[in-house]
C-alpha cells in the first residue's frame, strides 16, 4: 500500500509484446516517476476481468506526474493526474 | 515527440499524429443503431454474459486500420459479436444468417 505523498515509479513493462492483454496503464507513463495523491479504492483487476478470469482485488491510486517530463511540452508546474493500479507502481 | 515504444495501437494518448487534427467536440445525436448496441451491451452485462472489461478488450483487439475506420458503436458491436462467438453464445453460421437477413 502507498500513502499519500509516496514517491513511486510506473513499471517500465510492456505486456503488449507478450500476447493478448488489456492494460489500463497508458504507454506514455511507463517508467515515469510520480507522486501518490490518494487511494481511490480497490477493485477486481481489469486485466483479468477482460478475459473473464478470476480477478484479485487491487488498490487504485491517483498518481500525479510532472507534465513537461511526460510530454516534453507545457509549463513548469503543469501536472497530469492519472488512475494507476497498485501492481503497476514501485516505491521510488 | 512520440516515444519509440511498443504501445498498443489503441493506446493513443499524446501520439503526435492525433495532435495535428482538430478534435470534433460537437455533440452527436445517437442513431437508432447506436441505441440498440448500447441496450444490447447493457442486457449482456445484466445477464452476466460479458463485462465492460471484455468489451474493451474486444475493441482493442480490432485490427488497427479497421479500428480507426469504425465508428464508436460499430467498434462495440464488433467486440460484442467476437465475444459472443468465442463464448459459444452464438455460432458463426447464426451470425451469417442474421446478417444475410439485414
Amino acid at each position: 500500500m502507498f500513502a499519500p505523498g509516496a514517491s513511486v515509479r510506473v513499471k517500465d513493462d510492456w505486456p503488449e509484446t507478450r500476447g493478448p492483454v488489456h492494460i489500463r496503464t497508458p504507454h506514455y507513463l511507463r517508467g515515469m516517476p510520480g507522486t501518490v495523491v490518494r487511494q481511490l479504492g480497490a477493485y477486481p483487476n481489469p486485466e483479468d476481468l477482460a478475459f473473464a478470469r478470476p480477478a484479485a482485488t487491487r488498490a487504485l491510486y491517483h498518481v500525479r506526474f510532472d507534465q513537461p517530463a511526460v510530454w516534453q511540452e507545457g509549463r513548469a508546474g503543469d501536472e497530469l493526474l492519472v488512475e494507476i493500479y497498485e501492481h503497476w507502481l514501485v516505491a521510488q | 515527440m512520440d516515444k519509440d515504444v511498443p504501445r498498443a495501437h489503441h493506446d493513443l494518448g499524446g501520439v503526435s499524429k492525433f495532435l495535428c487534427e482538430p478534435v470534433d467536440v460537437e455533440p452527436h445525436a445517437l442513431t437508432d443503431f447506436d441505441k440498440e448496441v448500447d441496450a444490447l451491451r447493457a442486457v449482456l452485462g445484466m445477464k452476466r454474459v460479458m463485462t465492460v472489461d471484455e468489451l474493451r478488450r474486444g475493441i482493442e483487439a480490432i485490427p488497427e486500420a479497421e479500428y480507426h475506420r469504425l465508428s464508436y458503436y460499430r467498434r462495440w458491436i464488433r467486440s460484442i459479436a467476437d465475444n459472443l462467438l468465442v463464448k459459444g453464445v452464438i455460432t458463426e453460421a447464426e451470425l451469417r444468417a442474421a446478417l444475410d437477413r439485414v
